[in-house]
């Protein structure tokens, strides 16, 4: 990096040790993009020589470079096993989450690199930050949520396990944007409404208690609705919670042609 | 610096910020202020259940439920706020399902239910089937579907914008009385200031898990909120009660539902013994959290442990079958593959206890409004979830009921806080409201000094994980307290490497460790003065509860100046509220 932020601050000097490094560790290079909007042009790619353990999560080895490698690195996380997804980004290509790819899933005796980028298709904001809103947009444009009509019942909305399980997948959905930042189409077309939106709307097309099916189809037989999709099965390939993403843009897409849910 | 006005700002978007937030926003000007984004809060990791005496698969009722809640909690609960919580547990349910929650299904189409730990049919006779569900991801559910309504209800959401400080006002109408006026935030996207003044501001922030090391806790669980709160010189109540759940991924913390074992699975102990028929003959592996975390720990500590350093226990679900393991607990069945590379499906599963959920908290009424000593309120100041202590949990929370406190918490908060800002005027903001986040934020971001934020939380972690978990005595509490003493010192020294103001999390940490620290003294100081074991209060060299001397809240004040970390802690203690149920010895 050739320029310093904030130039006249003194430089930090750390003076505490690096951690010991544990029993089993490997040395791996992790190639990590790094964008600092008030310094940079333009992303650009750094190298890290790190010890690791093979269980170590990808994650880990992020928190080890921002904590006592470069504190300026930047990128979202939360719960670090999979549940929260705030740490979706591209891991040797692919995008996976930081806190569910083990370091042993991709190192080997003769391959100890690891790629990490942000996801792409969103607006970048800082290293592997990326701007959220155009992807919740899509999300909130689909009417996200169960719309009934008339009397509600005193208890609960009788459902048979039949008309529940019709549904379940699409209800494991945790938001990440794994699988709308690696559809192609959304790449190009950047109205394209992706596949997280259409997941969450098939989970409510197929919800038995639900009554807005038809105005949700409505929405996404538009121009940037389903019919974008190419069926890359890149979306049901990135998704951390085995969600059949493609199998749902087409039981969407048949809805459609066949006005029956 | 940018000014806002809202009649209702709440911080915090998990389970109680949005509940509430379902319930402010269509009565009054609401503003929900996050430091995630809304679908990242820890509520989306919670797994089993929701208790609610619904009486679909077998005969309950509410008091029950209340009395179980009320004895699980070793009697330190305030009754009438536990009878509230399982009274109005029902109607949390099917509103919740009235919103879109896909609950699990009877064959009749009825919400589903499961037993869970602690909750028994007539007064401790039998493991009851209470928990409603939706697989092992209720509080994914959970929290989806209250975002969800969020949207339905156009509710206007700040995502990461970080509170740091609320602001205190005179209150004109009574001298001498302070008034809440706003929420001031740092944006993490900018680095800009912005100070929100309100007539109401609802504190829902979760807990403050990171204060150890091993923790089902996200990395993001600092107390923040209850730091805030602190700082002000407001007080915290039962501190000393956290919860250690028994059953995290060994070495990790990763949670494991107790759900498994309200499905039948069973802990083993190294000789494969089943182990908690010694300590909980009738409900045996369903006795609540700190009954269980307590007999694990022992098992390890006898030499009974398994594993090559004999120093985890055996979650045992090979019995289940594939398929109950596949549709009831997909997600904890993965976390075990993922993560420790077993399977549950033909092998035992290590587990040992993880960090999991603060009892104490912001002390508020069963409105929600925050208290500011025993007997009085701070007018326009609400709190729900974790970050409160109600207190319907308190020595040790049961399972599920933490999501039913947010629930019938957090829709209260956002009632009462709305209710309260359409009944009252904008009270003026204090002169300099942001003065003090300013100080807070340019200090570190600007300091020099060589200690790096990592070391000292890793310390901090260390000490807490070794001195002050599951089992204390005077000693280790006393080794805790010096450590954490010291780390604060050191924390005077601290600096961060990113200068900028774009996304500087960095920085955020920094400020967030302060937070810990702070949270952590107060944590030892309430355990070394109470001198009993209670719930998940365990003190080797005080094995028993002491009714006499400690049925009763403690209440823990900073003294001195706010804006130092080094400051003395005042302790005080506050009645328990008792209704019908008398202290009994509790056996399971």
């Amino acid at each position: 990096m050739t320029a310093t932020l904030n130039a006249d601050l003194a430089p930090v000097q750390h003076t505490g040790p690096l951690p010991p490094v544990p029993d089993g560790a490997v040395m791996v290079t992790v190639n990590l993009q790094r964008f600092n909007p008030e310094l940079d042009d333009a992303p650009h790619m750094e190298s890290y020589r790190i010890p690791a353990l093979p269980t170590d999560r990808i994650l880990n080895l992020l928190h080890y470079i921002k904590w006592y490698i470069d504190g300026t690195l930047a990128f979202r996380r939360s719960c670090a096993h999979g549940i929260c997804g705030s740490d979706a980004m591209r891991i040797n290509g692919r995008n996976r989450l930081g806190c569910k790819v083990l370091v042993k899933d991709l190192v080997t005796a003769k391959k100890t690199e690891i790629t990490i980028e942000p996801i792409k298709g969103l607006p970048l904001e800082k290293d592997l930050i990326v701007d959220m809103e155009p992807f919740f947009d899509a999300f909130r444009s689909v009417k996200p949520y169960l719309v009934t009509h008339g009397n509600e019942p005193d208890r609960e909305w009788v459902q048979s396990i039949e008309d529940r399980e019709r549904f379940d997948d699409t209800t494991k959905c945790i938001m990440c944007a794994c699988c709308t930042t690696s559809c192609p189409v959304y790449w190009s077309a950047d109205a394209y409404v992706g596949p997280a939106a259409i997941v969450a709307a098939h989970r409510f097309i197929f919800d038995s208690r639900d009554q807005a099916a038809e105005e949700r189809l409505e929405i996404l037989s538009d121009a940037e609705g389903v019919w974008r999709c190419r069926t890359t099965f890149n979306c049901t390939d990135a998704c951390p919670r085995g969600i059949q993403v493609t199998k749902a843009i087409q039981e969407v897409k048949r809805a459609l042609m066949f006005r029956r849910i | 610096m940018q000014f806002h006005r809202y009649d209702v700002v709440i911080v915090g978007a998990g389970g109680a910020g949005m509940r509430a937030a379902i319930e402010s926003s269509q009565r009054a000007r609401t503003a929900v202020l996050t430091k995630l984004y809304p679908t990242r809060s820890h509520t989306g990791a919670a797994q089993g259940g929701m208790c609610a005496a619904l009486a679909n698969v077998e005969e309950d009722n509410w008091e029950w439920h209340t009395f179980d809640t009320i004895k699980g909690g070793d009697y330190l609960v305030d009754q009438d706020a536990a009878e509230i919580m399982c009274r109005e547990a029902i109607d949390a349910v099917y509103d919740l399902e009235k919103m879109g929650l896909p609950f699990n299904r009877t064959p009749e189409g009825r919400i589903d239910q499961r037993r869970f730990g602690g909750h028994t049919r007539n007064h401790g006779e039998a493991a009851v089937r209470r928990a409603c569900y939706a697989a092992d991801r209720t509080g994914h559910m959970i929290l989806q579907t209250l975002y969800q309504n969020c949207v339905k209800h156009g509710v206007e959401f700040f995502n990461e914008f970080y509170v740091l400080d609320i602001t205190l006002s005179d209150d004109p109408a009574n001298p001498g009385q302070q008034v809440c006026t706003g929420a001031v935030a740092y944006e993490l996207a900018t680095g800009e200031i912005h100070v929100f003044h309100a007539k109401s501001v609802i504190f829902a922030t979760g807990g403050a898990g990171k204060v150890f090391k091993t923790t089902s806790n996200a990395h993001t669980l600092t107390g923040d909120g209850m730091g805030v709160v602190f700082r002000k010189g407001l007080p915290l109540e039962d501190m000393e009660f956290y919860q250690f759940h028994p059953t995290g991924l060994a070495g990790l913390g990763i949670l494991l539902t107790e759900g498994a074992r309200g499905e039948g699975a069973i802990l083993r102990n190294a000789s494969g013994e089943r182990f908690m028929e010694r300590y909980a003959p009738t409900i045996k592996d369903l006795a609540p959290r700190d009954i269980v975390a307590r007999s694990m720990v022992m098992e390890v500590l006898e030499g009974r442990g398994a594993g090559p350093h004999k120093d985890y226990v055996l979650l045992d679900c090979t019995h289940l079958g594939a398929e109950v393991l596949e549709t009831k607990l997909p997600d904890i069945t993965e976390f075990a593959r993922t993560y420790l590379g077993v399977d549950p499906v033909t092998e035992p599963v290590p587990v040992f206890p993880t960090a999991h959920y603060a009892m104490g908290g912001i002390p508020t009424n069963v409105q929600g409004e925050v208290l500011r000593d025993n007997d009085n309120k701070v007018p326009g100041l609400y709190a729900a979830g974790e970050c409160a202590c109600v207190s319907v949990h308190g020595s040790n929370r049961l399972g599920t009921n933490s999501l039913l406190d947010i629930n019938v918490f957090g829709r209260r908060a956002g009632i009462a806080g709305a209710d309260y800002a359409n009944a009252v005027e904008f009270t003026e903001l204090p002169s300099g409201p942001a003065d003090f986040v300013v100080n807070l934020v340019e200090k570190l971001r600007t300091a020099t000094g060589g200690e790096r934020v990592a070391d000292i939380r890793i310390a901090l972690q260390a000490t807490m994980d070794a001195n002050a978990a599951v089992y204390r005595t005077e000693e280790t509490l006393k080794t805790a307290l010096n450590d954490v003493q010291v780390l604060k010192e050191r924390y005077s020294n601290v600096s961060v490497q990113d200068k900028g103001k774009r996304y500087n999390t960095d920085l955020l940490e920094g400020i967030e460790l302060g937070f810990l620290l702070e949270l952590a003294e107060v944590m030892v100081v309430g355990a070394l003065m109470r001198k009993e074991s209670r719930g998940g209060h365990a003190r080797e060299d005080y094995p028993t509860r002491d009714d006499v001397n400690f049925m009763r809240h403690t209440m823990a004040y900073k003294e001195g100046d706010p804006t130092s970390l080094i400051s003395d802690i005042r302790l005080d203690f506050k009645p328990v509220v008792m209704t019908r149920y008398q202290p009994m010895e509790r056996k399971y």
